[in-house]
């Protein structure tokens, strides 16, 4: 599914470039994130209509992926759903680089169960025990539900492999930092809209995966922080405002303080027209509208 | 053209008159040209093997040299290579591949075989060659359709059928790599079957033997070197394979207890992790010596049925 989009939002903007004759155009080459791919191809796409001298190709293969092309000068801007990791700044800086960061919105990491299943809310204690190596929540009667048949009372754990920028912030905002490991029990799907499909199959299952990969099959389970505090369901104003507890920035990264088309580029992604495009993907802006 | 270079002595007429006819004519540069040609691609395939296995082999070195345990990758339980600290153990995915390989092959043996022996043996005619082109056409299904049909088919049926919560385990991704590896198998068991002399047989027939009492006390016992080849290369088929078992199988990082359980293979983590890691990280090495490991396991298979096809030959 990402791979045609890819190619779409790159040669939208190279077509258009070659109908009006490339020289007068600056290109900025964006690369990195497969969450932010749909929302950076059209965010090309939109600023297409907006600029008239420069050119944005994009093209997905994860963060660290876009970051690696960035740190040797391959590419102008890098999408990355994750902050910088200690050893890229380290391989940057021996190569004369300075990455900077920009945060451009967030994603919401929403908890999916089955539309049928009932569970009201679930706390941060409570995702702990349950994804947590060593946490003691393994069936659904443990969390007051009852899904009509013991077999179904095991709890089916859904998790991303083991290198996506999801996987790391859930360890991190949820497990207690890096050092946290999830239960081998998870099973680990290869895409954030698989993990949904796959909750929407199972009846047992909780996931955790973007926001804007909820559909039909899947319930949004809200998120409680603490006792005093009730539950929050995630959505543009509980994101932003930080009260649901399991959103994530999204940055891109320039080398050095972004110039020229880059510069010109960013800001247009930070201005409320930018926003907007951004929150019609699903993605809550970084400020209200 | 270049005369003879080499000048006619006296005393070797009979060579000389060889020499005449041995003219660097175009003829002779076409032979040249195809030689080199079909010589380079006869090399080529023991070329590429060597660089796989030095590329493979180099890319993983300088951990596997300095900081891996063998002895950990090949039985730790945990494969947890971005936690920190990052363990590299591989039993469960070692023990996943092999799980999925099994039940691919119960899927596929009696399948493949019964396929061969019905073509080889019944089928007659148009019919015959009818089987054998959709045979073929079955093994050109790509291998991520067949993930799709394990995703989207096979889950909703197995957790219908069996009662089971999740329809993502060893099961489906048995099924679907047994599928997968059923048509390549059973054009080599026909082979083996084809390469059983008549004789046999007529013989057989004569003796006053049934149609099934010469295949099963005739023709299978010749026929087995062929056979024992053709299920080995069936299994290295369903160890190598990757895409269709990462959709299928659920990638959980246990090793299964039942055929129920979901599971990981080696293949399927190195396709699902290798494009995140960092290069020259211990993580991207580590899946590279993983690749290792998984080219010996296929490389001794090969090998295998290699060895029992030719000791086959050699005894009729």
């Amino acid at each position: 599914m990402r791979t045609p989009l890819a190619v779409l939002a790159v040669l939208l903007p190279w077509g258009a470039a070659c109908v009006r004759g490339t020289a007068r155009y600056t290109e900025v080459r964006n690369l990195g994130s497969d969450t932010m791919l749909e929302v950076a191809g059209a965010w090309a796409e939109a600023y297409d209509k907006v600029t008239d001298h420069i050119v944005v190709s994009v093209s997905g293969g994860g963060s660290g992926t876009g970051i690696a092309a960035l740190i040797v000068g391959k590419i102008d801007l890098a999408n990355s759903s994750r902050k910088l990791k200690k050893e890229e700044l380290a391989r940057a800086e021996k190569r004369g680089q300075h990455p900077v960061e920009h945060k451009v919105g967030y994603d919401g990491i929403a908890i999916f169960v089955h539309r049928d299943n009932p569970l009201p809310s679930i706390s941060m204690a409570q995702l702990k025990a349950l994804f947590g190596d060593g946490g003691e929540v393994t069936r659904w009667s443990q969390l007051g539900v009852d899904l009509g048949d013991p077999k179904l009372d095991p709890i089916v754990l859904v998790s991303r492999q083991n290198n996506s920028g999801t996987y790391e912030y859930f360890r991190e905002a949820v497990l207690g930092g890096s050092t946290g490991r999830f239960k081998l029990e998870c099973m680990n799907l290869n895409g954030s809209k698989d993990v949904v499909d796959f909750c929407g199959k199972a009846k047992s299952a909780i996931g955790y995966s973007g926001l804007a990969y909820a559909n039909e099959g899947v319930r949004v389970v809200p998120v409680t922080t603490g006792a005093e505090r009730g539950p929050v369901a995630p959505n543009n104003a509980s994101i932003i405002d930080g009260s649901y507890p399991i959103a994530r920035p999204l940055f891109m990264y320039t080398n050095g303080a972004p110039q020229g088309a880059t510069k010109e580029y960013l800001d247009w992604i930070l201005s409320d027209a930018g926003q907007r495009v951004l929150m019609e993907h699903g993605y809550p802006p970084l400020r209200p509208l | 053209m270049t005369p003879p270079t080499v000048a006619p002595s006296a005393g070797a007429r009979s060579r000389s008159a060889a020499q005449a006819l041995d003219r660097r004519d175009r003829a002779w540069w076409q032979d040249l040209l195809a030689r080199a040609v079909v010589g380079l691609g006869g090399i080529s395939a023991v070329l590429f093997i060597a660089a796989i296995i030095v590329f493979i082999a180099s890319q993983g070195f300088e951990f596997a040299w300095h900081r891996l345990s063998w002895s950990e990758l090949l039985t730790g339980a945990r494969w947890e290579p971005t936690a920190k600290p990052p363990s590299y153990g591989a039993w469960p995915l070692i023990a996943g591949t092999a799980w999925i390989t099994a039940v691919a092959m119960a899927v596929a043996v009696p399948l493949s075989f019964a396929a061969a022996i019905y073509v080889g043996e019944f089928a007659t005619g148009r019919r015959r060659e009818w089987l054998k082109i959709v045979i073929e056409t079955l093994a050109a299904i790509p291998s991520v359709v067949w993930g799709v049909v394990g995703l989207q088919v096979m889950n909703p049926l197995i957790q219908r059928l069996f009662d089971t919560p999740v329809g993502l385990n060893v099961l489906n991704a048995g099924i679907i790599l047994g599928l997968m590896a059923a048509p390549i198998m059973t054009t080599l068991a026909e082979d083996a079957l084809k390469a059983v002399p008549d004789a046999h047989r007529e013989a057989a027939e004569a003796l006053g033997a049934t149609r099934w009492q010469t295949i099963r006390k005739v023709v299978l016992p010749h026929a087995r070197p062929g056979l024992s080849a053709a299920v080995l290369l069936g299994i290295g088929r369903a160890f190598g394979e990757t895409i269709a078992v990462l959709m299928a199988s659920g990638h959980r990082l246990l090793p299964p207890s039942s055929v129920f359980d979901s599971a990981a293979t080696i293949t399927a983590t190195i396709a699902a992790e290798l494009g995140e890691a960092a290069v020259d990280s211990d993580h991207y090495q580590a899946l590279f010596v993983l690749g290792l490991v998984l080219f010996c396991i296929t490389f001794t298979i090969n090998l295998l049925a290699d060895w029992l096809v030719r000791g086959g030959r050699g005894r009729a």
